[in-house]
């Protein structure tokens, strides 16, 4: 605890990496899963074959997915982020298109029956209806995501995992303590916090 | 075959009882049937009999045995349980959900096959074909036969039957009352059967209890309970067309007088119900119809027949209601 | 290439190789082992109750939402390094989706199929036994699936609290940044992942009762 409050910065910094690296993430994998998952919502092949690779991707775990990426990019964020990105697409890509299949299909018949095109039917219906399935799956990417990120500072990404990693190396339990803790709140915050968001929109939506 | 005096049932948080003071009994062999609106205490009460509710006060007796000195598990092995979902066991074949109760009472194999055939023949479908199904394969109608079955299996004298029909089509409900009637009456078995369809309680029922918020209105075989409601309640339940409902059960043969002088113009099988007779008689203009059988002319039925037999003796909706017997 | 250099790392040391590889199957099975052993029949239980379902179910969320590496990290402490704390840690990450799907299947059996197995005059044990636990079985299953891969891949961060596994040889390969020891460790303890999950799912079709559709 005294720890804590010396060097608070220091948790402060790698905290704000974290996030930061985590948000990116998630940013790019969110924009990937709704193009690919659009698609896949309308073509069953692209789904299936969407699902399996994705799957395939997250069963890899972390610290070998970190550890293969290094002879192609290196040590740094940018391996760390190619990594979460590719965890989260398998949850989101799914939870994208079977949003947008879950939605009723007498309701996108009404849409287009009054004269709304794919594109209002995509954006009015489908993704507004879609939406507290899409956004159960960001709630899992994120937990993923925050996870991963903890390892990553193994290859200089930074984040909460240099505290772990010079606590474990320094012998200096205080380190240890705060960057795990730490991580856990991160990761307990944002699963909270996304599962209310997931409630208000199931309760709008219903 | 069960008493029931002044059976109390309140559920927490709820405005008044479910079941307040309810006393009734049911013979030997009899088809008791619980009928009135939603929340007037007909599932309660059936599902008290066999303690799937605990009562809060009041008596039950089935055989004899007040059901509070009977183990739960016991009670229910010795009583037919028919749901309106039905309940199959959606991983076990038809064989094996026709078995479960023999099963649990340690019966042998050959025993337990043998009556597992017997109940499928006697419910109408061919063992070997519908033995190793499952219950995915089967139509609705299909599934309650078989849950008609396995509540028979163990050959329980008694048995409950909540809103069986409830969630089949008319037309298969109409021959699955046919004919689970008819085995309930060869096998004389006692039913308590709950539905919210007076035509249905009318058909199946020797007897009816009509109750409302927990309470018996009337308990009368479902002639007088047509013929006599009651009270104001009643008569609107049972609906305002009941003079013609005590029509349907009798068949023309059976008043079909002889006729002497010119043949009526019309004709009637006489298995065909007095309401039918009426309704043709209202199409045609005519006031007598000739009642045949097969080829056969047996007699015929007049109006002023039908007339004897609608006329009601209590005097009508401007009456003050009268309080439960 | 490198994939020849990694291959031929693993020729030069088989024992340390085997040795690795070894102790990071037994560190797996044992904590899936466990893991089993204790939410299993904790799952079972709280399905039936209803406070102790809340409390359950809610640290198993929170659990589920954990690190991999911050809980093998806050171990450390508390038990030191090796492969008993490993075990430790990794039972618990194991323990919260076996839990939360052990109940969600056995609420989401049919209320009408327990209704009417309870009406025909089943104890609770042979509701359990012969309805609820068949039916509930695939999502069960699927649970422990999601544990075991949980668990293989939290072993290879078991190497940094000296666990052991095939995540030794990756710390090692980034430490000194000899990409070949670095592919012997990452690409069996990919491979062994991919294959846990292929394997647990292959038993997880077998584990659908004959009745059910798949």
């Amino acid at each position: 605890m005294k720890w804590l409050l010396n060097n608070w910065d220091q948790v402060f910094e790698a905290l704000g990496q974290h996030i930061v690296i985590a948000l990116t993430s998630l940013a790019i994998a969110f924009a990937i899963s709704l193009i690919v998952g659009i698609w896949a919502a309308r073509h069953e092949g692209v789904f299936r074959a969407a699902i399996v690779v994705t799957g395939i991707l997250y069963t890899v775990p972390t610290l070998a997915f970190l550890a293969l990426l290094i002879p192609i990019v290196g040590l740094g964020r940018a391996n760390a982020i190619i990594c979460m990105v590719a965890f989260s697409l398998m949850i989101m890509i799914r939870n994208v298109a079977v949003g947008i299949r879950g939605v009723p299909a007498e309701v996108v018949d009404a849409g287009r029956g009054m004269g709304m095109t794919g594109f209002d039917v995509l954006t009015r219906i489908e993704l507004p209806l879609a939406a507290p399935v899409i956004v159960a799956g960001l709630r899992i990417a994120s937990v993923t995501v925050i996870s991963v990120a903890v390892v990553a500072a193994y290859v200089n990404a930074g984040g909460l995992g240099t505290l772990i990693f010079n606590g474990i190396s320094n012998d200096h339990a205080p380190k240890i303590w705060t960057g795990a803790l730490t991580a856990c709140a991160l990761a307990v915050a944002a699963d909270l916090s996304l599962a209310r968001l997931e409630h208000w929109l199931r309760s709008r939506t219903a | 075959m069960i008493d029931i005096v002044d059976l109390v049932k309140q559920f927490p948080g709820t405005a008044r009882p479910a079941v307040d003071r309810l006393t009734l009994s049911i013979p030997d062999g009899e088809v008791c049937v619980l009928i009135g609106p939603s929340g007037c205490g007909k599932t309660t009460t059936m599902r008290i009999i066999n303690r799937m509710i605990e009562a809060d006060a009041g008596i039950v007796r089935v055989g004899g045995r007040d059901i509070m000195q009977v183990d739960t598990v016991t009670l229910r092995r010795s009583i037919g349980y028919v749901i309106q979902h039905v309940g199959l066991f959606p991983h076990w074949t038809i064989a094996e959900n026709v078995a479960t109760v023999p099963r649990l009472l340690g019966w042998t194999e050959a025993r337990t096959e043998a009556r597992t055939d017997e109940l499928l023949v006697m419910v109408g479908m061919d063992p070997s074909t519908y033995r190793d199904r499952f219950p995915r394969e089967l139509s609705g109608g299909q599934k309650q036969r078989v849950g008609f079955a396995r509540a028979l299996a163990a050959d329980p004298p008694l048995m409950l039957m909540d809103e069986p029909f409830g969630a089949i089509d008319p037309i298969t409900r109409g021959r699955l009352q046919d004919e689970f009637l008819k085995i309930l009456r060869a096998l004389r078995k006692t039913i308590v059967f709950v539905t919210h369809d007076i035509d249905e309680a009318i058909k199946m029922g020797d007897r009816i209890a009509i109750l409302k918020d927990g309470a018996l209105l009337q308990y009368d075989t479902p002639e007088r309970v047509l013929a006599e409601p009651a009270n104001s309640f009643v008569s609107a339940f049972v609906g305002a067309d009941r003079a013609l409902k005590r029509l349907s059960p009798i068949a023309c043969a059976t008043v079909a007088v002889p006729f002497a002088g010119v043949a009526p113009a019309q004709s009637i099988d006489g298995t065909a119900s007095l309401r039918d007779a009426l309704a043709l008689m209202l199409e045609t203009g005519e006031d007598v119809l000739a009642v045949r059988s097969g080829d056969q002319w047996t007699g015929v039925v007049t109006l002023a027949a039908i007339r004897a037999r609608t006329v009601s003796h209590r005097s009508h909706e401007s009456a003050p209601p009268i309080s439960a017997p | 290439m490198l994939l020849i250099d990694a291959w031929q790392f693993i020729v030069a040391h088989p024992g340390r190789f085997l040795n690795a590889l070894g102790t990071h199957v037994a560190l797996s099975a044992a904590a899936l082992t466990l893991a089993v052993a204790i939410a299993l029949p904790v799952g079972i239980w709280i399905s039936g109750t209803g406070r102790a379902a809340m409390a359950a179910i809610t640290t198993a969320n929170i659990g589920r939402t954990l690190p991999s590496l911050a809980v093998l990290a806050l171990v450390m402490p508390v038990l030191g390094t090796g492969f008993a704390p490993s075990l430790f840690a990794l039972t618990l990450l194991a323990m919260p989706p076996i839990l939360l799907n052990t109940y969600t299947a056995i609420q989401q059996v049919e209320p009408d199929v327990v209704d009417a197995a309870r009406g025909m005059g089943m104890t609770r044990a042979e509701i359990m036994r012969k309805v609820e636990l068949p039916l509930a079985a695939p999502i069960i299953f699927a649970g422990i699936r999601t544990a075991a891969v949980q668990v293989v891949s939290g072993a290879v961060l078991a190497a940094y609290i000296g666990g052991g596994g095939l995540g030794d040889f990756i710390t090692a390969g980034i430490a000194m940044m000899a990409l070949p020891q670095l592919l012997v460790g990452a690409i069996p303890a990919t491979l062994l992942s991919i294959g846990t999950d292929q394997l647990f799912g292959w038993l997880q079709r077998a584990m659908i009762p004959r009745g059910l559709a798949s």
